[in-house]
């Protein structure tokens, strides 16, 4: 009984203790990099002399476009002092432990605006001494509309994992709806029946992966693959025959309109960039909105997102699990071609081999990077959409960057985003896991 | 509603999980079904609500033959259960719980928050549960999320509650409650299945008990039938449930755990301030409701995890030599190690064994035979391996010996252990761990979905460790199991020790220290009503 003594008296005795959590230094380390990598490759290469020229289109009838010349250097510089002190500042708070700043994240604030500190400070410099001006209004419009098939894909994404069922197809569903729409699209020569027929396609490529997937309990990986395979393969072998061999009828391309909504578009900068803009564009806002709505909102997203979640609490209530699986994960497939319109009557283009090229696996990383929720799925495919278009006006205006390097840009920003942020969002419980009753 | 089971027989391949059983449940009695784990009673359940098809037999409400083809079915028909394993999705609130698949919506179907609340509102102020309809599941304790359960199966009018082992993850005082919450529903006119292993429970609460075991009826018995006549018809023989003499001798330190700390990076503090010592020759119990950091203090010790304070000694002990120890009179040497921060691999060969909660997840490879599951943590050994060949025939010899001396019941020592029984895979387990030269014997839920014969056994070669000198720490959530083995407990809630106690500690007073409550206070609120009917009055008023 020695023992339970003296331990009883160390309880006594017990002062007010502090648990410490354990510190993590990648933030700080990771911006000091960048801080560097901005110091050394942008402010310590710009001419002091040179000038930075940037357009805005306000799209207002008083405002006009603002021309700006801004002193390159000297903007850099600043910049590049703004974003070192944020990485000194981080620096300071994670020895300090300090997270919050009232509700919200430090780490979140800090790493958004260092991202616009770095990207502004790269543009500057990018367009140093050029004599066009960078055309920023364009830069976002143009992500906006870059960002569609990622945002469609990364909805489709979104409804059929929280159902639980992955679907790595995304692909395959943006390339089927691309070539149904285009090949519609040219036989009526109406581009409104295209875009109908886009998400049939991808609802039929959503039915293959449910079957294996859900009835058959492949696993969703591998079908998923092997669909994109299969439809990449497909859509192909009918290019070369049916579709050059009948160039007269498929050629002919049809074009959503672009709608310049009265009122909304004259709003200073927001105004052009989103409210003049492909017909695609508008059906995408009411996609996104109706989802985030419907999915947490609604009986339909509560039924869907427990047979994710706790399929087996779902079928204990008397939700039929495998058929509420089928059901959206065929719905996630016509969103997802929905959104391969994109690539052919939103552009106005033709059908063309492999035309969906890799944005349905960064809409899947924009999925994850959202936290398989729509608005933040919208939030990540912007992201991504920004800086393909980066890439795009940046090699437009020959900027001394090989375009290879910046045309890897979205992707490294795709692995650093999802590793750096994955660990703090939590997938659907029961994703992936064939629900056998 | 009255029930009735004709016959019911489930069979899964070969096995017979449930054979010819004849069940009558009257309306408003509380019927137990009493066997051990692995008896049927869990899958006798699935199969009246719906969830297995029977292969043969049939089932009767109010003497009208039903069919289920599904839960559904069987909820609209009145039934309603309780699952072991609840089925509450974690990050669905309580009233998105409740509601779920009978949902009340508004237009466009969304959902109706406000009459979803009032549900779940109405039932809780009726029973006194004290359930907030907007908290999220996953956040609140077990003992309130299968109130959350009982209220969804209420708010489907069901007229018979199975219950399936509902007292398994609570501390004695929500059990109280819980039978108290039974009680009140039998006397609202609901029929409740009552699935336990606890003898004692049994004996409070139910009308009628029936008794299965392997799958068959066993009898019936009434709650006043003694507990070893309970306790033999549950197991097929004599038990003895006895408690264990205690260790008496005072060992040097072997374990010394100071000021231990434990955080994640979300900085949800999991170890908080832990400090005890563990001498050789003693066991201590580490009790508490699951979930309140016994995990994952065994899993720092082992070096699973790195604390974020504190620090970890291990003292090993060796006699002097004779001339060293001339001058020194019989003083032992002592070499201390500190294991803080130290990788698995080097606290196991200071000479830890460890036993892990999840057997089938951390313990062995289900894929692998019994004689390489008995080598997982030394084939690097020289004993069993040189370069990177294993040398078989060693392997081999120390299975033979390791199943026999621990009575490993299989085929062959190359059987592949995911085709043994829980309680001979543990033992497979313990025999690795215990095999070694141990100074420290750590064991998580050691007898965890195990036979009672298994439970025994593995008790006695625990308690076999002890009187040869080893440190033994026990975490359980069984108070039967920390009452029998333990000379010291020490009660873990929110990552803190609350106390360290006597074994011969009230259950009840372990039960307030479960909760948070101080050994001192405890005893004090133990003094003023001994009883756990007091203590229920109290909770209820």
């Amino acid at each position: 009984m020695s023992t339970t003594q003296a331990d009883m008296e160390l309880f006594d005795a017990e002062l007010e203790h502090v648990v410490l959590r354990p510190r993590s230094w990648k933030l700080p380390i990771a911006l000091t990099f960048f801080t560097l990598v901005a110091a050394a490759g942008f402010c310590l290469t710009t001419p002091v002399d040179t000038i930075s020229k940037v357009a805005i289109v306000t799209g207002n009838r008083w405002l006009g476009t603002l021309t700006m010349n801004l002193p390159s250097f000297i903007s850099i510089l600043v910049l590049t002092i703004a974003m070192a002190c944020l990485a000194g500042f981080t620096w300071w708070i994670t020895s300090a432990r300090i997270y919050n700043l009232g509700k919200i994240r430090l780490a979140s604030l800090i790493g958004i605006l260092f991202g616009t500190f770095f990207v502004l400070s790269f543009l500057l410099w990018a367009v140093a001494g050029k004599t066009g001006a960078l055309q920023f209004t364009s830069l976002l419009s143009g992500a906006l509309f870059l960002s569609i098939p990622l945002i469609f894909g990364a909805m489709a994404g979104t409804v059929c994992e929280r159902v639980g069922v992955i679907n790595v197809s995304i692909e395959g569903q943006l390339l089927a709806g691309a070539f149904l729409a285009a090949v519609v699209g040219a036989l009526t020569k109406n581009p409104w029946l295209g875009l109908l027929a886009a998400p049939v396609a991808g609802a039929l490529v959503g039915c293959l992966l449910a079957l294996f997937a859900v009835r058959y309990w492949v696993d969703h990986i591998i079908v998923g693959i092997v669909l994109n395979v299969l439809v990449g393969g497909l859509t192909s072998y009918l290019f070369s025959t049916v579709l050059t061999r009948n160039q007269d009828v498929f050629s002919m391309a049809v074009k959503l309109p672009t709608w310049k909504i009265p009122i909304l578009s004259e709003i200073p900068v927001l105004g052009p960039v989103l409210f003049a803009q492909n017909a695609l564009v508008y059906i995408m806002y009411v996609v996104v909105i109706a989802l985030q709505i419907m999915l947490f909102k609604s009986k339909w997203g509560l039924r869907l997102r427990s047979c994710g979640e706790h399929p087996r609490a779902a079928d204990t209530v008397g939700i039929k699990v495998n058929r509420t699986r089928v059901i959206n994960t065929i719905l996630g497939g016509a969103i997802a071609g929905l959104g391969g319109a994109y690539f052919t009557v939103a552009n106005g283009l033709a059908f063309g081999k492999n035309a969906s090229d890799g944005r349905g696996f960064i809409a899947l990383a924009a999925m994850i990077l959202g936290g398989w929720k729509p608005k933040g799925a919208l939030v990540a495919a912007l992201l991504f959409g920004f800086a393909d278009n980066l890439q795009m006006s940046l090699s437009a205006m020959a900027v001394d960057v090989p375009s290879q390097f910046l045309g890897m840009v979205p992707y490294l920003i795709t692995i650093f985003a999802v590793a750096g942020l994955v660990g703090r969002v939590h997938p659907p419980a029961m994703e992936g896991k064939p629900y056998k009753g | 509603m009255k029930l009735e089971l004709r016959q019911v027989t489930k069979k899964f391949g070969d096995f017979v999980a449930n054979d010819s059983i004849d069940l009558v449940v009257e309306e408003g009695q509380i019927h137990a079904l009493l066997g051990e784990n692995g008896a049927g009673k869990s899958t006798l359940m699935n199969v009246l609500y719906g969830l297995y098809a029977a292969d043969g037999g049939e089932i009767l409400l109010d003497d009208v033959p039903v069919h289920f083809s599904g839960p559904g079915d069987a909820m609209a028909a009145g039934i309603g259960m309780v699952h072991q394993h609840f089925m509450l999705v974690p990050v669905f609130t309580v009233a998105e719980n409740v509601v779920l698949g009978t949902e009340p919506t508004g237009p466009l179907g969304l959902l109706n928050v406000q009459q979803a609340r009032g549900i779940v509102q109405e039932i809780s102020d009726k029973f006194g549960f004290d359930v907030d309809p907007d908290a999220l599941v996953g956040d609140l304790p077990v003992g309130v999320q299968q109130r959350v359960e009982i209220i969804k199966a209420l708010s489907r009018h069901a007229k018979i509650l199975i219950l399936d082992e509902p007292t398994a993850v609570l501390i004695p005082q929500e059990t109280d409650e819980l039978m108290e919450i039974m009680r009140q529903l039998k006397a609202s006119g609901t029929s409740i299945v009552f699935i336990t292993h606890k003898l004692r429970e049994v004996q409070e609460v139910a009308d009628t008990i029936t008794v299965i075991r392997h799958g068959k009826v066993i009898g019936s018995a009434l709650p006043t039938a003694s507990q070893s006549d309970l306790a033999s018809m549950m197991v097929g023989r004599d038990v003895d449930l006895g408690v264990r003499s205690r260790n008496s001798t005072d060992g040097g330190v072997v374990l010394e755990v100071n000021n231990l700390d434990l955080a994640d990076e979300e900085g949800r503090i999991l170890l908080d301030d832990v400090s005890f010592t563990v001498a050789a020759g003693e066991v201590l119990a580490v009790a508490g409701v699951q979930g309140n950091g016994q995990t994952e203090l065994a899993e720092t010790l082992i070096g699973l995890r790195k604390p974020t304070g504190g620090e970890i000694l291990l003292h090993h002990y060796s006699s002097l030599q004779p001339d060293d120890a001339s001058d020194q009179g019989d003083q032992q040497v002592t070499t201390t190690e500190n294991l803080t921060g130290k990788s698995v691999k080097k606290v196991l060969s200071s000479g830890v064994g460890f036993v892990p909660e999840d057997r089938g997840k951390d313990g062995v490879v289900h894929g692998f035979s019994i004689a390489e599951n008995l080598v997982l943590d030394q084939v690097d050994s020289a004993q069993f391996s040189r370069g990177g060949s294993l040398k078989m025939k060693s392997i081999a010899s120390n299975a033979a010996r390791l199943v026999e001396e621990y009575d490993v019941r299989a085929g062959s020592a190359n059987a592949t252990l995911g085709t043994l029984s829980g309680g001979n895979q543990q033992k497979v387990v313990v025999a690795r761990e215990l095999s070694r030269d141990l100074s420290l014997f750590i064991a998580s839920q050691p007898t965890r979905g195990v036979d009672i014969g298994s439970i025994d056994f593995i008790h006695s070669r625990i308690i076999q460790a002890r009187d040869n000198g080893t440190a033994v720490l026990i975490v359980s959530t069984e108070l039967n199991e920390v009452s029998s083995l333990a000379d010291r407990v020490a009660v873990m809630y929110n990552g803190k020790f609350v106390g360290i106690v006597p074994p011969d500690t009230q259950r009840h007073v372990l039960g307030l220290m479960m909760a948070g409550v101080s050994h001192e206070e405890a005893l004090a609120q133990a003094g003023r009503g001994t009883t756990s009917e007091d203590t229920q009055a109290g909770a209820a008023s």
